[in-house]
């Protein structure tokens, strides 16, 4: 059956070549960092989530705009792809940051302006997809996701500023420092591999969400007939 | 068709150029208007709308007390936050129910049938709404000043009447267009906060900060800031739900 979908099976296969190789690196080549130790292997996940989870949102967004603007089905699809595999990386996000932070910096959570921002984004997004699934004409349905989706991703950036300045008095940025290349070589694999990840699981939604339409609309007539009869 | 008599036809020729000359903006306002009157008016008929919300308003702050305790120093710090909060869930039972009307006897179906733009049915439930929410401060306010004892100057109060508006004005930009998606549904009641709340995270902290600056004094001189940051999210949502509304309310 995968066959069918050379584009699916190929980056399905790629990011889970590359992630076996990074996690391996990661997890047996990399040197411990100096303070942290090992819990700081937890960044080569970590990381690749924030990024891909990023870049989703910003590819639904984009979808968003081409939905509303064309009202092309395949745009509506791939809006529903990106912002349930963002969603997913941005909950992957947490929990993994939660994990790091409890050994490191003594507490689950923290009010710093990364976490608050990623879960204003994952309620943000979540909401979009609540608000789809109670929308049973496919057209409007459509029409009132994007809608949302353009609106929650407007939000992000003015979030982000004003969570900085409500933090302003106890946080200070970190700045990037110098790590070892052993470092930096299963951060980009695993990054690489989760963009291939991603990709395959959007490219499955998205066409499920074109079937689903599809079957929706062959089915309905036949519902109505039964109705009527 | 019957013939115009010449001084009729020179006349409706004029009124129908006129009306052509007529700016898109000035259209725009007078139909705004139209659609802002029509919701004051009808508020202004039954006012159980603006007394529920307000009952609700109130009873909110004091459960804020009680939650939080007789402590008034305590309550005191948190004087800003408990108004910004009444406002916020006083905000989701006004708006939903500005949209609930239109659903009955399908007010809204006639409304589209106007001919009028759907961005001036937007502006002028926003403005109606805001209005409404606005409407909340001068009742709210002194309930807030009272139980959580908190001392201010007139000045003080003017400002925060002006944090007020602005904090409205937020609530209301993308609450009214959700409120026009979530009334034809179902389960309205539980989407509109978990679309809105999530959405307006900066205007909650932009107004709590700013109030209690104005509160308990602003020795740094933040207060401009957080203003700004109000206002950036004003103009931002009252342009973009206005260019969006007409997806919402137009049957593709």
């Amino acid at each position: 059956m995968a066959s069918r979908f050379p584009w699916e099976k190929a980056s399905l296969i790629f990011g889970l070549v590359l992630l076996a190789i990074g996690t391996y690196i990661g997890l047996f080549v990399s040197p411990p960092e100096r303070h942290m130790g090992d819990v700081q292997r937890i960044m080569y996940v970590h990381l690749p989530s924030a990024w891909n989870g990023m870049l989703c949102y910003t590819g639904a967004f984009v979808a968003a705009i081409g939905s509303l603007w064309t009202g092309r089905r395949k745009w509506d699809a791939a809006l529903v792809g990106m912002a349930e595999m963002g969603i997913v990386l941005n909950a992957l996000l947490l929990v993994q940051g939660s994990l790091w932070a409890r050994p490191t910096w003594g507490v689950w959570w923290d009010w710093d302006v990364r976490l608050t921002t990623s879960l204003i984004m994952l309620l943000l997004f979540s909401g979009v997809l609540a608000l789809r699934s109670f929308v049973d004409e496919p057209e409007r349905r459509a029409t009132w996701t994007a809608i949302a989706a353009i609106i929650s991703y407007v939000d992000v950036p003015l979030v982000y500023f004003c969570v900085r300045w409500w933090r302003s008095l106890h946080q200070v940025q970190s700045s990037p420092e110098t790590v070892d290349t052993m470092m930096v070589v299963p951060l980009r694999l695993n990054s690489f591999a989760f963009l291939f990840l991603a990709i395959f699981f959007i490219l499955r939604r998205a066409r499920i969400e074109l079937l689903r339409r599809r079957f929706q609309e062959v089915a309905e007539p036949e519902k109505r007939e039964v109705v009527h009869a | 068709m019957p013939e115009l008599s010449p001084s009729l036809a020179t006349s409706t020729v004029r009124s129908e150029a006129s009306s052509r000359d007529q700016g898109f903006l000035r259209v725009l306002l007078r139909e705004t208007w139209t659609i802002l009157r029509k919701d004051l008016l009808l508020e202004w008929r039954s006012r159980s709308r603006l007394v529920a919300v307000l009952l609700f308003g109130v009873v909110t702050l004091l459960l804020f007390s009680f939650a939080v305790g007789p402590d008034t120093i305590m309550l005191r710090a948190g004087a800003a936050g408990f108004l910004v909060l009444g406002l916020l869930l006083s905000s989701t039972l006004a708006l939903s129910e500005s949209f609930r009307l239109e659903q009955e006897e399908r007010g809204l179906e006639g409304l589209l049938l106007l001919p009028i733009d759907s961005t001036a049915l937007y502006y002028g439930k926003a403005l109606g709404n805001t209005l409404f929410l606005f409407l909340l401060a001068p009742l709210l306010t002194p309930v807030a000043l009272v139980l959580y004892a908190v001392d201010m100057e007139p000045v003080g109060i003017l400002k925060l009447l002006g944090l007020w508006a602005l904090a409205a004005a937020g609530l209301t930009a993308p609450g009214t267009l959700y409120a026009a998606m979530t009334s034809r549904l179902q389960s309205q009641d539980v989407l509109l906060p978990l679309l809105l709340f999530p959405l307006v995270v900066p205007v909650l902290l932009g107004s709590v900060k700013s109030m209690a600056l104005v509160l308990t004094g602003d020795a740094m001189g933040q207060l401009g800031s957080w203003t700004l940051l109000l206002l950036v999210f004003d103009v931002i949502y009252w342009s973009l739900c206005g260019i969006l509304f007409h997806h919402v309310i137009e049957e593709p």
